[in-house]
């Protein structure tokens, strides 16, 4: 598969992805083994309703995207992937009003696992939000 | 007993938007709370297979594992006024196990709390759908307790 097929098919996967289009989410950038995906900040994903901060829940799920988007993209160029382990530590709250970012990196493709890390951060890209690192399933094309 | 607190721990959890978006809820008999997320498209991370988004998955163990400090914390006589909206135990770690893709169909969860200290919490939770003896996912997390949580 040609580098820009990889990167149409990483296109395509998040918007094939009806939980990703239901939080917003838009792929920014993505190849090679990379991807960076922004959620918009949306008052339906407040965790606390006392300070309009985003609920962890939803930073995960934005994570968890940008992760098999890194997969999808990698050069081994996988047919298929899902999350076999994450883990993710919430170092701060995101500031209530900005938009999130997660960027993926997928550092490492055997035949049957991926692995990837990922940081989540938000206008202060400086300190990030959050941090994870996944263990994805790999289904390599025929 | 267990009615006042459920409508509590309800109110509570209610009260957060993103759970309301998820669509989550509590079913309690006697002392045990149960997270149930019914199935909407719109949860689907996979359309193909298709399965629960991964990131679904995990928001619902935090909720539950979440869900099951509060619930504890009532069950100890702690005063709800105490538990403001948005005082809640905040979330320092989850590691989420995905175990099988989860399918288009309601999810079930309950929290086993491991450790439960003045500042810090300890959580498992199991996720499953048809059987709680087949679970789809389980996860630890490490949880903050709200200051005031003691006094």
């Amino acid at each position: 598969m040609t580098s820009d097929a990889i990167v149409k098919a990483a296109r395509q996967f998040i918007h094939a992805l009806p939980h990703a289009q239901a939080l917003g989410m838009e792929m920014q950038e993505v190849g090679d083994g990379r991807a960076t995906i922004l959620m918009p900040y949306d008052p339906r994903l407040i965790g606390n309703p006392a300070t309009g901060v985003i609920a962890g829940g939803a930073v995960s799920a934005l994570m968890d995207t940008a992760a098999g988007a890194a997969v999808m993209c990698h050069p081994a160029g996988p047919a298929a992937t899902a999350t076999l382990d994450l883990r993710i530590d919430y170092m701060r709250s995101a500031t209530p009003g900005q938009a999130l970012k997660a960027r993926a990196h997928c550092h490492h493709v055997t035949r049957s696992v991926a692995f990837v890390s990922v940081t989540a951060t938000d206008d202060d890209e400086a300190r990030p939000v959050a941090m994870g690192t996944g263990a994805f399933t790999v289904d390599l094309r025929k | 007993m267990n009615g006042e607190r459920g409508e509590t721990l309800r109110g509570l959890m209610g009260a957060i938007p993103y759970l309301r978006f998820l669509g989550l809820r509590f079913d309690i008999a006697g002392d045990e709370v149960t997270a149930v997320l019914p199935f909407q498209p719109m949860l689907i991370g996979n359309p193909v297979i298709p399965a629960l988004h991964g990131g679904v998955t995990a928001a619902f163990l935090e909720a539950t594992a979440v869900s099951g400090l509060v619930w504890a914390g009532l069950s100890e006589g702690l005063n709800p006024g105490n538990l403001p909206p948005g005082n809640l135990p905040k979330t320092i770690d989850l590691t989420v196990d995905y175990l099988r893709a989860g399918q288009p169909k309601d999810a079930f969860a309950r929290a086993r709390i491991n450790r439960s200290g003045r500042r810090y919490a300890s959580v498992h939770v199991e996720a499953w759908q048809d059987s709680p003896a087949r679970l789809f996912a389980q996860g630890t997390g490490h949880f903050l307790m709200p200051e005031n949580a003691g006094s």
